[in-house]
């Protein structure tokens, strides 16, 4: 019963972040503001452990790789793979839900409970629009970041699978290039899309309707990190399930 | 003028206001004042559409709010100020930004015309000196302040304070009683000022409007307010030992 009324809530909220538009040079200025504040300060991050992500799948795929039967540019075939369909953007998304998202949830939560939305509302300001529209824009560039991802998990694989002499070079770059299947990166940029697009919305949803003070803020962000990772995951499911088999 | 006619509300089957009807008059200073908890700020969130009564009608000017299109909504918002009880500024922006908001918001004109307003209004509030200060970096009585800048920075129709000089020095706390005043004079406007501070009472209490467990118990100008033998309105005003010796004066003859 719970459930059901938040879910409503949430598809409420989508029609009023996609409702009454607000003034356009201020919505450029805001849209601006949050690609820094969400996509440019999680790039470090991002970076770092895709790379280190990526080289530790290629050393536990060599390390196991003990039939002299299977060639061993299975190592390439095998990071290529892990990194494109799930690390980059599944693995990477659960991450941002901790950083990206309990920034969203923290950020609208002490707007909440400081009024600082009542005061938007009494200006006439469609608060939802002004607040979450910018974020969910800003998350559009998303995909960016996940295909950063690829690139720095798989540049770690060769990093560690060359370099920690498991595999030559010719054969790593031969295995990267074994039976590609370009639909897999379709599947993983649709499944990015809806991943940044929950990034952005789950997370308001629990910064903007919470109720209490500083502490509950706190709680909120708990909250969202975890059903904004549940979310993720399920979606993942259905659209592994929908697109894969 | 706003007149709020028998509005109830409650929370959780709780009632927090339980009719109350009352004329809030243009061009003076209207005061709200009762105890912590009577429903004071409800009454006040009420009047500006962000909670919606459960009975009762509100009207702006004789129209009610219920008839007003989204159109006539959106500009009756414009003309609205709000200073809120905790200043609920943006902490995201400076106190320049703060103020220049609303006009940014609203106006078509360009950016250096609408920082001439800015800077008057902050000068008004004496406050200028802070403007690339963020709220975080100022205290809670200048926070008050730039909250009182950007509520009034648009010129709006009606402006409504919630405890606008708690918190502030006796000194600071006339000067924004003033302040007020003035700008309700000067504009000809609704003003609408929830406090508890019996020294704003008696400076600028035009329009008082009391209220006890969420009944509006009694209603009066600051001249009334000292001399009324209710008790309910004694009991309250006289809670302070000052207050209580001038009335022992008053009563004496002195
Ligand atoms: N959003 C809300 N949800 C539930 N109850 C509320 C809400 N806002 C106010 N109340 C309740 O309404 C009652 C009146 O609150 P209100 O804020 O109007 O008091 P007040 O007169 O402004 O007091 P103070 O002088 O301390 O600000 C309180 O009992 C409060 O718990
Ligand atoms: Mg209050």
């Amino acid at each position: 019963m719970n459930y059901l009324h938040s879910i409503g809530e949430y598809f409420l909220m989508l029609k009023g972040v996609f409702g009454r538009m607000t003034k356009r040079s201020v919505l450029k200025d805001l849209i601006f503001k949050e690609i820094d504040d969400l996509i440019i300060s999680s790039l470090g991050i991002v970076a770092f452990l895709s790379f280190f992500i990526g080289g530790v799948v290629a050393i536990q795929t060599a390390l196991n790789l003990t039939n002299p039967l299977i060639p061993k540019t299975l190592v390439a075939y095998a990071a290529r793979q892990s990194v494109i369909l799930e690390f980059a953007p599944t693995f990477i998304s659960i991450i941002m839900a901790g950083k990206v998202g309990s920034y969203i949830t923290s950020s609208i939560g002490s707007m909440n409970v400081t009024e600082q939305i009542d005061a938007l509302e009494v200006m006439g300001i469609n608060s939802l629009n002004y607040l979450i529209f910018p974020k969910v824009i800003a998350m559009l560039t998303y995909p960016f970041v996940i295909a950063i991802a690829m690139f720095l998990g798989i540049v770690g694989a060769y990093t560690a699978a060359v370099l920690g002499g498991f595999v030559g070079p010719d054969a790593f770059i031969e295995g990267l290039q074994d039976d590609f299947d370009p639909f897999h990166l379709t599947y993983a940029f649709v499944k990015t899309f809806l991943f940044a697009f929950i990034l952005a919305t789950v997370p308001a949803y629990h910064g903007y309707y919470m109720k209490g003070g500083a502490l509950e803020v706190g709680q909120a962000s708990t909250t969202s990190f975890v059903w904004t990772s549940v979310v993720i995951i399920v979606t993942n499911y259905i659209v592994t399930q929908l697109l894969l088999s | 003028m706003i007149e709020v006619k028998n509005i109830h509300k409650a929370f959780d089957g709780e009632e927090v206001l339980k009719g109350i009807d009352f004329v809030f008059e243009r061009g003076k200073t209207n005061l709200i004042i009762g105890q912590s908890g009577s429903g004071k700020s409800v009454l006040l969130k009420c009047m500006l559409g962000l909670f919606l009564p459960d009975q009762g009608v509100i009207e702006y000017d004789g129209k009610p709010y219920t008839e007003f299109s989204e159109d006539e909504k959106k500009d009756l918002s414009k003309q609205i100020g709000m200073v809120f009880q905790g200043g609920a500024l943006f902490d995201s922006m400076t106190v320049e930004e703060n103020v220049l908001f609303p006009l940014r918001m609203f106006t078509k004109q360009s950016r250096s015309k609408l920082m001439t307003r800015v800077n008057e209004v902050l000068k008004r509030v004496n406050l200028d000196g802070s403007e690339k200060k963020y709220p975080s970096e100022i205290s809670g009585g200048m926070q008050k302040r730039v909250s009182i800048a950007r509520a009034i920075v648009n010129r709006p129709k009606y402006l409504f304070c919630d405890e606008p000089n708690s918190g502030l020095d006796p000194k600071t706390a006339t000067v924004i009683d003033n302040l007020i005043q003035e700008i309700t004079r000067e504009y000809d406007i609704t003003t609408v000022i929830i406090t508890h501070d019996m020294n704003s009472v008696l400076e600028i209490g035009e329009n008082i409007a009391f209220l006890k467990d969420g009944v509006l118990a009694w209603k009066g100008d600051k001249d009334q307010v000292f001399k009324t033998e209710d008790e309910t309105v004694t009991d309250f005003i006289y809670s302070s030992n000052l207050f209580k010796k001038v009335r022992t004066a008053q009563l004496k003859g002195l």
